[in-house]
């Protein structure tokens, strides 16, 4: 199989919505102010919304929730609103009908997620 | 950085989440997921599920109220000024479905020190209400050096 590269640009406002629906309200993600005073550019991406970018790339590939079976990821550096994101996916190898697929999430130029590994059901018709 | 090793092995008492449909579209919405199973009832019924069904990084919603206290019971020590999230592992199992109730049980797995900064390892591990496992994740924290 193959999992195609998802890109995803963040709005000025997304912190905020994943704040509300995941329940993560730390300051350095939602205001602006906060941010700059503990020496951060400016508010950041959380971490599990940057994996969540890569479980969907992975279900879009399998066909639904049901086939991503573990996702292991590395925070590498830090995501930021308003620029574009790209989650490169590379199938290792499939064994027993489960790929092995290798990840990296990049943002101007920089990877902000690397060492992440996926382990999804191969759809029967790849 | 002395860390404390005390509490490794310390589990903390289970928390239960009841999975709203709601809360699962907002949850889809919030991440970009545009699989009908997790946004369309319809959809989800038609494949055979009693409602809608949770994307996989859901298990953030339902593990973090058992995470949290494990997080910050001085016990454990965390200095959360200093504390940056190094990585994540969730395995999955049982899909879930708004309607569940799925109890997780948070342990603390593993504290060391390496060039002055403190590791932080926990485990979640989540149960929906038939008692199948839904999802365990391994959560690593680090609090960097003073």
């Amino acid at each position: 199989m193959e999992v195609p590269t998802l890109t995803v640009t963040p709005d000025r406002y997304l912190t905020v919505r994943y704040a509300g629906a995941s329940g993560d309200f730390n300051p350095i993600h939602i205001d602006e102010e906060f941010a700059r005073s503990v020496g951060l550019p400016g508010k950041i991406l959380h971490g599990l919304w940057m994996m969540a970018q890569c479980a969907r790339a992975q279900t879009q590939a399998g066909g639904g929730p049901a086939s991503l079976k573990r996702l292991s990821v590395q925070f590498r550096g830090m995501g930021v609103p308003e620029a574009e994101l790209t989650v490169t996916s590379t199938v290792r190898d499939e064994t027993d009908g489960i790929a092995h697929v290798d990840i990296v999430v990049e943002q101007n130029g920089r990877a902000i997620i690397r060492n992440a590994d996926a382990d999804v059901v191969v759809p029967r018709d790849a | 950085m002395a860390v404390k090793t005390e509490a490794v092995g310390k589990s903390w008492p289970p928390t239960t989440y009841a999975v709203g449909r709601e809360k699962i579209r907002e949850f889809a919405h919030a991440t970009g997921e545009t699989d009908p199973l997790c946004l369309d009832l319809d959809a989800a019924r038609a494949a055979g599920f009693d409602d809608l069904v949770a994307p996989p990084m859901f298990a953030v919603v339902y593990g973090m109220p058992a995470l949290a206290p494990a997080m910050f019971d001085p016990e454990v020590g965390i200095d959360f000024a200093r504390l940056v999230h190094g990585g994540q592992q969730f395995s999955w199992g049982e899909l879930v479905v708004a309607g569940d109730e799925i109890t997780t049980t948070a342990t603390l797995t593993d504290v060391s020190e390496r060039g002055g900064n403190g590791f932080y390892v926990f485990e979640t591990r989540s149960l929906n209400d038939r008692g199948a496992e839904v999802c365990t994740g391994v959560w690593s924290n680090v609090v960097r050096a003073a």
